[in-house]
């Protein structure tokens, strides 16, 4: 009884969260004395899985499933935990995993946790950890349904090698017309550029930049350290930045390894939306912002001059660093 | 079309949240209640199409009799009727299953839930609830159209949008986007006088099935003070990113 992991991959390449989940699933299993298994979707070379500790891979390849189709998935990862007699199953936190959890949990009749950010409390009785109250808390949650199911917040573990010996296996479940009642007709997806969900440092702005000619600096600031724009509820409620930008209770989450905002003063609900990002840097002209008070790091100036500056000393440090 | 649209109790967003009875239990003391921003923004989309191509919307909450005074507010911004389900809501799957009767005995065509509500953040109950009923189901919806039998949505996906379509009897669970938040709708004085007479039924719950508990709660540890980094300085804050936060 294997814990399964469903790893993720986008153009046959496994996403870092897929990888974050295999060195997480590897500690718990090492916990309950057992080995991780992972099912994939059309990814082409799963060698990287055993790196982090997956010892099997139920290889599925079916252009059926080209697009993300959640009850198709959600079939395929009950299947594969059924085929291997699981007790748990852990999902990352990406939007279609999201989306993929709750089903396979019902279809297991199983019970479900979300936004797990740490290894199990107790694996008898099963307590996880997880962020509530839109990351102001945590909760404890007990588990106790024969199989299981978690979801892993994003960036709440790491990275953690622990290479083993793999197995691969491929897996053809079955699948039903049923399961293809949802169609794509259509994807839009920003390229080129860093997104929110994929990054690893965002920097974000607000109203203290005064107008959205003035995002020059704040896309040069995240082009210099490889990050993804953001900004305030505010911003994009004018219509300076686009929706999908907005970070915050009601906008995107950030779990980023580095937030800096710039020129925002930090509402409790925008607060909401970033704090579990683990490094916070702040750069506001009013001393008294309340996001300082959340902030790990900060700099009190005017962003039209703290910003160009930080930007040369970036890109100094990035090329003796380089 | 018959509309459903669940509605989640939470506290409002601007709360400070804290625990009682040694951290088992939320502390509701001096704690407003709305209407769960995601849920919000569904029911508005919902009396849109109530006003544009013809429904009826009826309004759902897993709840006791303090949760009232929330689909009241729905009732006054433009649902026809509201149920509420007399039970606390202990776990996702549990209001899934209890949402589930409702919409089986109601015949609904559409049920939008909010992708996740703000106070436990579970994001589970619309995914149950359609896995449950068998109906499809559209996650992290911005969008949704429906012409006769046929719905079309937008959904999230990391780094961009999805279309997607098709048919009735769905589920979806919505968010920012299914309508902007400057149209989200306020209740005015008519609509608070009409929502008094509007029914409001109780129904006793089906079962008490759980598979999860909350067994306690913790806040994070306190933070350390902010190390603040001279404007004119700004080498330090390079150094300390790197060497002491290892995160460039």
């Amino acid at each position: 009884m294997s814990i399964l992991i469903y790893a993720e991959s986008a153009e046959g390449k496994f996403k870092k969260v897929a990888l974050e989940l295999a060195s997480y699933a590897k500690n718990v299993a090492d916990a309950m004395g057992t080995t991780v298994t992972a099912v994939t979707v059309n990814a082409t070379d799963v060698s990287d899985l055993a790196k982090y500790g997956v010892s099997k891979v139920l290889k599925v390849s079916n252009d059926k499933l080209a697009n993300f189709n959640a009850k198709a998935y959600a079939d395929v990862i009950k299947q594969a935990a059924e085929k291997e007699g699981t007790k748990l199953v852990v999902l990352s936190s990406t939007t279609d995993s999201l989306y993929l959890a709750p089903i396979v949990a019902v279809n297991l009749n199983a019970g479900y946790a979300s936004n797990v950010v740490a290894l199990p409390v107790s694996t008898s009785p099963f307590q996880v950890k997880r962020n509530a109250f839109s990351n102001k808390a945590f909760n404890i949650t007990e588990i106790s349904t024969d199989v299981k199911v978690i979801g892993l917040a994003k960036n709440s573990f790491g990275l953690a090698e622990g290479a083993v010996s793999l197995t691969e296996e491929d897996f053809a479940p079955a699948l039903n017309d049923a399961d293809f009642n949802i169609k794509t007709e259509n994807v839009e997806k920003v390229t080129g550029k860093v997104t929110i969900a994929d990054a690893e440092i965002v920097v974000s702005a607000g109203r203290g930049l005064k107008g959205p000619e003035n995002w020059g600096m704040i896309e040069e600031l995240a082009s210099v350290l490889g990050a993804a724009t953001a900004c305030s509820k505010p911003v994009s409620d004018i219509g300076w930045r686009p929706h999908s930008e907005h970070v915050g209770q009601t906008g995107k989450p950030v779990a980023a390894n580095l937030y800096i905002a710039v020129g925002i003063s930090g509402a409790i609900q925008h607060i909401a939306g970033i704090n579990a990002s683990k490094v916070k840097v702040v750069i506001n002209n009013d001393p008294e912002a309340p996001f300082f008070k959340v902030a790990d790091y900060g700099v009190v100036g005017d962003a039209f001059e703290v910003v160009p500056k930080l930007i040369e000393k970036l890109k100094a440090f990035k090329a003796n660093n380089a | 079309m018959k509309i459903l649209v669940c509605i989640s109790h939470v506290p409002d967003t601007t709360s400070k949240i804290n625990f009682a009875n040694g951290d088992t239990e939320f502390d509701t003391n001096g704690v407003q209640f709305v209407i769960n921003p995601n849920d919000e923004f569904g029911l508005t989309r919902a009396i849109w199409f109530k006003e544009k191509q013809g429904a009826t919307v009826t309004v759902v909450n897993v709840g006791g009799s303090d949760t009232e005074a929330t689909l009241r507010k729905a009732l006054a911004i433009g649902a026809d009727e509201a149920i509420r389900i007399n039970a606390n809501p202990t776990d996702g799957l549990f209001v899934a299953k209890e949402l589930a009767e409702v919409v089986k005995n109601g015949g609904y065509d559409l049920v939008i839930a909010g992708t996740e509500s703000i106070d436990y953040n579970g994001g589970m109950v619309p995914g149950m609830l359609a896995t449950l009923l068998g109906y499809n189901f559209i996650n992290a919806c911005i969008n949704i159209e429906v012409d006769g039998n046929n719905a079309t949505a937008i959904r999230e996906i990391d780094g961009g949008k999805e279309t997607v379509s098709t048919t009735l009897p769905l589920v979806i669970a919505g968010k920012k986007g299914l309508v902007e938040e400057k149209d989200l709708r306020i209740p005015n004085m008519r609509g608070i006088m009409m929502a008094r007479s509007k029914a409001l039924a109780v129904n006793e719950p089906t079962s008490s099935a759980s598979a999860t508990k909350a067994v306690k709660f913790e806040k994070p540890a306190p933070k350390s003070a902010v190390k603040l980094v001279s404007a004119d300085n700004l080498d330090e804050l390079v150094n300390l990113l790197h060497n002491e936060a290892k995160v460039i």
